[in-house]
């Protein structure tokens, strides 16, 4: 996961909220909240980003608390709000 | 509004107590107007307001939605198909990134509609039904009109338009029909919605005769239980919480917090049970906005400070369900920070007997004449022949 390039979903919106955001899906729409301030910022960060762990480095998220942007990530992948970029075998 | 007071981190619900930027979910009421009249009208619906917001007024607002991010609103009325604008409404809505789910009585979805209708993204429709057989639901909707609603249901099937909803509003007369609405939900591809019967508008008038007994309410909740996700409730049962496990959704009173209603004028409240002068927030129209109104109003800003829990505070059951619901309390004349008139632990039995108890006098009433007439008959012995109380602006008169 910390190696993926990623991107926000076009069909997803984010709404800025006091206590982080919430993210809408106009295809299959789902309602999600994302209630760190931080997350918010690392996946608003997503579109052009080398990887994951490049943006959670530049966020200066602590080591240690990896796992819970990965698992959140992981969650925003499974209900389709975050997509991953393939990469291409050749331009 | 008391930002400063907001949690940092912690539960979601905690959060939206303190309100959020946008509502999350909007009721819009397009028109007063109403080609039924149901005795249990939350919003006393039958004629038009002459001062209903225009075609233009109605764009102006939706666009405002639109920046505001409000991602979809449940439009109702009145019968909101009545309005001639109304499916340019529903694509303009759609066309500005603001979905659009419609609650109508199913007498205007023709199959042809209904066609138009599943050729529709982002589009949902909500037909309500309150008996599952004629003979329950005629007597609170009108003659005829069970078959309406299942007609528009097929409609919609046959069409190949998925996943519509089938809106009920669970009464003493129809709880044991819970499975009955299920298959004619199923049979269609619709899913089914309950949602509690509010002693608000015209309902006011049959509340008494018409609620859910005590033990039907235990029945319901172990019912919604067992069907968890399968039936919507639109987080209406909360007030059932006290009885055991929480029931899908927020469990929480979102009145102007992450809930509101605008009216077909423009004015807004904080909720759709809540159509009073006591919870009017303030206008679209006359009041910079809605976004203003949201953002500023000051029954919004009350509603989103921490409340307290009253006579409710050292019962067991008041984390589950926060003391319920709020128009119910209101609506029935009693205190905001006392027990739901349907509190599940019988805390409300004595202020219900109590003689003094006061129901507030509607503030706006739209019926058709014909709505509120009351059986005479002494033969009439109709379930829901109404219980008259004596109003508060009745009393002020004779003071």
């Amino acid at each position: 996961m910390l190696d993926r390039k990623l991107r926000l979903s076009s069909k997803v919106a984010l709404r800025p909220e006091p206590f982080g955001a919430l993210a809408y899906h106009f295809g299959n729409r789902k309602l999600t909240f994302l209630k760190r301030p931080e997350l918010v910022e690392v996946v608003r960060r997503l579109d052009g980003a080398q990887s994951l762990r490049s943006i959670l480095t530049e966020c200066s998220i602590p080591q240690d608390l990896w796992n819970v942007y990965t698992d959140s990530l992981t969650r925003l992948m499974d209900s389709e709000m975050i997509d991953q970029i393939e990469e291409d075998s050749g331009p | 509004m008391t930002v400063d007071a907001r949690p940092s981190g912690g539960a979601l619900v905690d959060q939206f107590e303190y309100g959020l930027n946008s509502p999350i979910c909007l009721t819009w009421e397009l028109t007063y107007a109403c080609n039924l009249s149901c005795l249990h009208c939350l919003s006393s619906s039958g004629k038009r307001d002459p001062q209903e917001l225009t075609t233009a007024q109605c764009e102006d607002l939706i666009d405002e939605l639109q920046r505001m991010q409000v991602f979809y609103v449940n439009i109702g009325g009145g019968e909101p198909t009545i309005r001639p604008d109304f499916w340019h409404l529903l694509e303009y809505s759609v066309a500005h990134n603001v979905g659009v789910k419609f609650s109508t009585n199913g007498s205007r979805i023709t199959p042809s509609r209904a066609e138009w209708l599943a050729s529709t993204d982002y589009v949902d429709v909500q037909v309500s039904l309150d008996g599952a057989t004629a003979g329950v639901n005629d007597v609170l909707r009108g003659e005829g009109t069970h078959a309406v609603a299942l007609r528009a249901l097929d409609n919609l099937a046959n069409a190949g338009f998925a996943d519509a909803k089938l809106s009920v509003v669970v009464t003493r007369e129809n709880v044991h029909q819970l499975e009955a609405f299920k298959d004619i939900a199923d049979s269609r591809g619709a899913t089914l919605r309950l949602t509690r019967l509010r002693p608000s508008g015209r309902g006011a008038d049959v509340w008494d005769d018409l609620h859910p007994t005590a033990e039907q309410q235990r029945d319901l909740y172990e019912w919604l239980v067992a069907a968890g996700d399968n039936v919507l409730t639109g987080d209406s049962f909360f007030h059932l919480a006290a009885l055991g496990d929480p029931l899908p959704g927020l469990n929480l009173c979102g009145a102007g917090r992450v809930v509101c209603l605008i009216d077909p004028i423009g004015d807004v409240y904080a909720c759709p049970f809540a159509i009073h002068d006591r919870f009017m927030a303030g206008n679209v129209l006359t009041d910079g906005g809605f976004g203003h109104v949201w953002r500023e109003s000051e029954l919004f800003a009350e509603l989103r400070s921490p409340q307290s829990g009253g006579a409710c505070s050292s019962c067991s059951a008041y984390d589950s369900c926060r003391g319920g619901c709020m128009a119910a309390k209101f609506f029935t004349g009693l205190p905001l920070d006392g027990p739901d008139p349907e509190c599940v632990k019988g805390n409300s039995v004595d202020a219900l007997a109590d003689p003094s108890r006061i129901i507030p006098s509607a503030s706006q009433d739209h019926s058709r004449p014909s709505a509120r007439q009351r059986p005479n008959h002494a033969c009439d012995e109709s379930p829901l022949s109404t219980t008259t109380f004596i109003s508060l602006e009745t009393l002020m008169a004779q003071q």
